[in-house]
């Protein structure tokens, strides 16, 4: 039984490498967008352990859609990580006020990311 | 190709592609001098950066991940309002753009100069030192949105900057929701968008939790409207779109006293007065400062669930804002920046296109190496080979009575053949579509250097750009970069004239290159202009002289334009001072070689006080073309077929010579002729009828004699490579359908040799 993760990262490369490190670990899926809209469309459809945002993306911002898990009474206790760059404070604080649990600073490096997940995922 | 080149292949291709967008995004602000910027162009740009530095510090590219964040930086307090959008702010930018570009081609070469590090550290400290921080505002305008808290904890800090510059501004704002379904909710999020991008500016898009339905989704969109509520209603009819107005209380400082002026900002505009630059008593707005609204419902929270019925909208809380549109400061073209960028094409306009984009770029756009491609042609051309073959085999078949197949069969074949032939052109046509850029690529990153360069000769300079989407195949693109660059540096360098020798001259202050690509059938003809001091003839001839490139009898025999073309010899420099621009021992020579590498062919025109246009004229692709298989002396040789006008059948005795060189008469023109078989020293046999194949690039006609035209065929050009690959005339080889392998001619070469023969034989 795998447990799917949702990435939303717009830059490409990040994208992959957070995709990449999450199939590392056993038993996990990484199912990854470029957009939050398109996040908003997979959340529905399957059941998220765990969901890793972006906050700068061009449609709608990962504040936004942290904010609507969060509200959500069936996404609500979803763990959420964000994703941002240094110098990005104010935007990361209001993350973690909305309820993100963890955050990630680029560039990370995969082990820390590894870290978090199994953490948060009880993995051995 | 390893893992690790294929990781930087990939670092490379993605980091080009950022640049390309950051480029042309930074064209737009160029050609918008003194417009105040679209936020949304600020901040695609600030996103831009944000990503190169997110992809260059994941793969370990250290200089560009440093200057891409030094370069976010400014851009963030650009975007921020602390920092105002002057040329000084732009032109590092553009700077910083040209400096990336470099550093992305050495890591692309795993190279790291020294020079282009002491390049980025210098560059680093002058992003830093940029623009002050602006002081602490008396008031927040945000203060003054009755907004609830909750929906403001979700606006990141830059939309926080643009709801603030919309309330300071007195434009009107709005929350407008819309409920969806979930299976297309972003179908009609994003038609909703092209209805309210040219009304104002989406500041935020806020999904509900609280969807108007079981299987939907409801976003709030918080707007700031360039229009009138009514105006604004009248659009959103027909969507499921409904309109809140949101309260704004006037500031203490909106109390202006009567008969105060409004303050006229002068240019350039900053994206944003800081406030602490407006004093209370000068405030820019003109808008008239409201009762204060308060009470039950004057306050929406982007959790109100909407009522079932007609929208709540406070006619007497709002009235339609006039947009506050800042003058511009009065023309006067002393006061403009050295370097104006103009495009004869509109400015694409940024739509909700960008929007539904990044959602579909993925799926819709597949990078492919060029080299793949390259090996897909090779494919196809083999293909055409066993196509012709077969044709071949169907036409004997078909005529030889020795071979007895039945009629039905050999109609067969001749139809499936028919059928084939059609598929592979498609496939063809395809293929080469699929090669196909647009010029602009390279007319974008020569806009930036012609900023750099005017700068460091003191010129001023209208660049005028033309025909970018003009398509022509990758791999020349990519090749016409280094010659249209030197042509360019050449044109602002020797020909534009200084501001004062211009007026002095009774022209304008500003001189204007413009670079102009234009389709002509199978050709691109690009031309690079300018309305400078133009080619002094005389001096070219003397400086030939002196350097030895002519004798005096050929000088006296030379034409004008014979003499302007001098300037194409290796050796020749009409450089009066070693700038760096000028003084690198490179000449026209080589533009013109590898013009000539591309098949194109380059011609200049000039008039003394008037101007220099060079026109370099381009086949549009290389890699597969028909051509006109003619024999000579018992060997065969392809001749590009785009390049033939028409062919004569001509007798010897119709063959004269003029000046020592051979010519015939066409229709009452000249036309200069040459035997293919003197070219590459092949025996002449005795013909009483000579086929005579006129070719023609750009305003050049030539006729070159061969014995016997055995034909058309597609063919892949291959290049040569050994002792071939020098032999002029030849531009490389090709398969026939027969198993052979022919030379292919190179016409822009033998048409230079016909126009130079004359001076040669002189």
């Amino acid at each position: 039984m795998t447990s799917k993760i949702l990435i939303v990262e717009d830059s490409k490369a990040s994208r992959e490498l957070i995709s990449a490190t999450v199939e590392s670990i056993p038993g996990l899926e990484a199912i990854a967008t470029s957009s939050g809209l398109e996040a908003l469309k997979l959340l529905p459809q399957h059941a998220f352990a765990l969901i890793i945002t972006d906050i700068n993306m061009p449609d709608i911002n990962g504040l936004e859609l942290i904010r609507f898990v969060k509200t959500n009474p069936t996404l609500r206790d979803t763990p959420l990580f964000i994703v941002t760059t240094e110098g990005r404070e104010k935007d990361r604080d209001r993350g973690l006020a909305l309820g993100a649990a963890e955050y990630l600073v680029k560039p990370f490096s995969p082990q820390s990311l590894e870290g978090l997940v199994r953490r948060y995922l009880k993995l051995a | 190709m390893n893992s690790a080149g294929k990781a930087l292949a990939e670092f490379v291709a993605e980091g080009t592609e950022i640049l390309e967008s950051l480029g042309k995004e930074l064209l737009v602000l160029d050609q918008q001098r003194g417009v105040e910027p679209e936020p949304d162009i600020i901040n695609g740009i600030f996103r831009a950066a944000h990503s190169l530095k997110g992809l260059a510090a994941l793969f370990g590219q250290e200089r560009i991940a440093r200057l891409a964040h030094q370069s976010e930086d400014l851009l963030d307090r650009l975007r921020l309002g602390r920092l105002s959008l002057d040329d000084q702010v732009l032109d590092l930018l553009i700077e910083s753009l040209d400096v990336l570009q470099a550093l992305l081609a050495e890591a692309a070469r795993e190279e790291s100069s020294d020079a282009l590090n002491e390049r980025v550290k210098e560059l680093g400290e002058r992003l830093a030192n940029l623009g002050t921080a602006s002081a602490a505002a008396d008031e927040d305008p945000l203060d003054r949105l009755e907004l609830d808290p909750q929906v403001r904890s979700v606006f990141t800090e830059y939309e926080e900057h643009r709801l603030r510059e919309n309330v300071r501004r007195g434009v009107a704002l709005f929350r407008i929701r819309a409920a969806f379904d979930l299976s297309d909710f972003d179908t009609g999020l994003t038609e909703l968008n092209v209805r309210l991008k040219p009304l104002g500016e989406v500041v935020s898009t806020l999904p509900s939790s609280e969807p108007g339905g079981l299987s939907g989704i409801a976003f709030d969109l918080i707007f700031g409207s360039r229009v009138s509520e009514a105006e604004l209603a009248a659009k959103l009819q027909g969507t499921p779109a409904q309109l809140f107005a949101l309260t704004v209380r006037p500031s203490a400082a909106a109390l202006v006293p009567v008969g105060s002026a409004p303050e006229t900002p002068a240019a350039p505009l900053p994206l944003a007065l800081p406030p602490a630059e407006a004093p209370a008593a000068k405030k820019t707005t003109r808008r008239k400062p409201r009762a204060s609204k308060t009470g039950a419902g004057s306050s929406t929270s982007a959790e109100d669930v909407a009522p079932a019925d007609a929208p709540l909208v406070k006619a007497s809380s709002l009235r339609a804002v006039e947009p506050v549109v800042p003058a511009l400061p009065a023309s006067d073209t002393s006061s403009l920046p050295v370097v104006r960028t103009l495009t004869e094409e509109p400015v694409a306009p940024r739509g909700p296109k960008a929007e539904s984009e990044s959602a579909r770029s993925l799926t819709q756009t597949v990078r492919v190496d060029i080299s793949r491609l390259d090996a897909l042609m090779n494919t196809v051309g083999e293909l055409l080979l066993i196509k012709a073959n077969l044709q071949r085999m169907a036409e004997s078949a078909r005529v030889d009575a020795g071979v007895t197949l039945s009629k039905v069969w050999g109609q067969d074949l001749s139809r499936e053949t028919r059928q084939l032939e059609r598929k592979l052109d498609a496939l063809q046509e395809g293929l080469l579509e699929a090669r196909m850029v647009p010029v602009g690529q390279v007319f974008d990153r020569l806009a930036r250097l012609v900023r750099r360069i005017a700068r460091e000769v003191g010129k001023e300079i209208d660049f005028v750009i033309g025909g970018g989407d003009v398509e022509l195949d990758k791999l020349i693109v990519e090749e016409l970069s280094d010659p249209l660059m030197h042509i360019i540096r050449n044109a602002i360098d020797h020909g534009a004239e200084s501001p004062e020798a211009r007026l002095a001259a009774g022209k304008s202050r500003r001189a204007r290159v413009s670079l102009q690509a234009e389709q002509k059938g199978n050709h691109v003809l690009i031309k690079v202009s300018d309305d400078g001091a133009g080619i002094d003839e005389l001096g070219v001839r003397e400086l030939a002289l002196r350097k030895g490139l002519i004798t005096e009898a050929q000088a006296r025999e030379m034409s004008r334009r014979e003499l302007l073309n001098l300037i194409f010899l290796p050796g020749f420099s009409t450089a009066r001072s070693v700038s760096e621009l000028s003084g690198r021992g490179v000449g026209l020579d080589v533009v013109k070689n590898n013009i000539g590498n591309l098949s194109g062919i380059i011609d200049v025109w000039s008039e003394r006080g008037m101007g220099t246009a060079f026109h370099i004229t381009l086949p549009v692709t290389l890699a597969i073309i028909r051509a006109l298989v003619v024999g000579v002396s018992g060997r065969t040789y392809a001749v590009p077929l785009n390049s033939v006008l028409e062919i004569l059948s001509v007798k010897p005795a119709e063959i004269r010579t003029v000046e020592r060189r051979e010519v015939l008469d066409l229709r009452g023109t000249t036309l200069p002729l040459m035997r293919l078989a003197r070219v590459f020293n092949h025996p002449e046999r005795p013909a009483d009828r000579y086929f005579v194949v006129v070719a023609g690039l750009a305003q050049e006609r030539l006729g070159i004699a061969v014995d016997e035209l055995q034909g058309q065929q597609d063919i892949v050009v291959k290049s040569l490579g050994g002792r071939l690959q020098g032999v002029r005339g030849i531009s490389g080889a090709a398969d026939l359908a027969n198993r052979r392998t022919v030379l292919v001619l190179d016409v822009g070469a033998l048409l230079e040799e016909g126009m130079s023969s004359e001076r040669r034989r002189a």
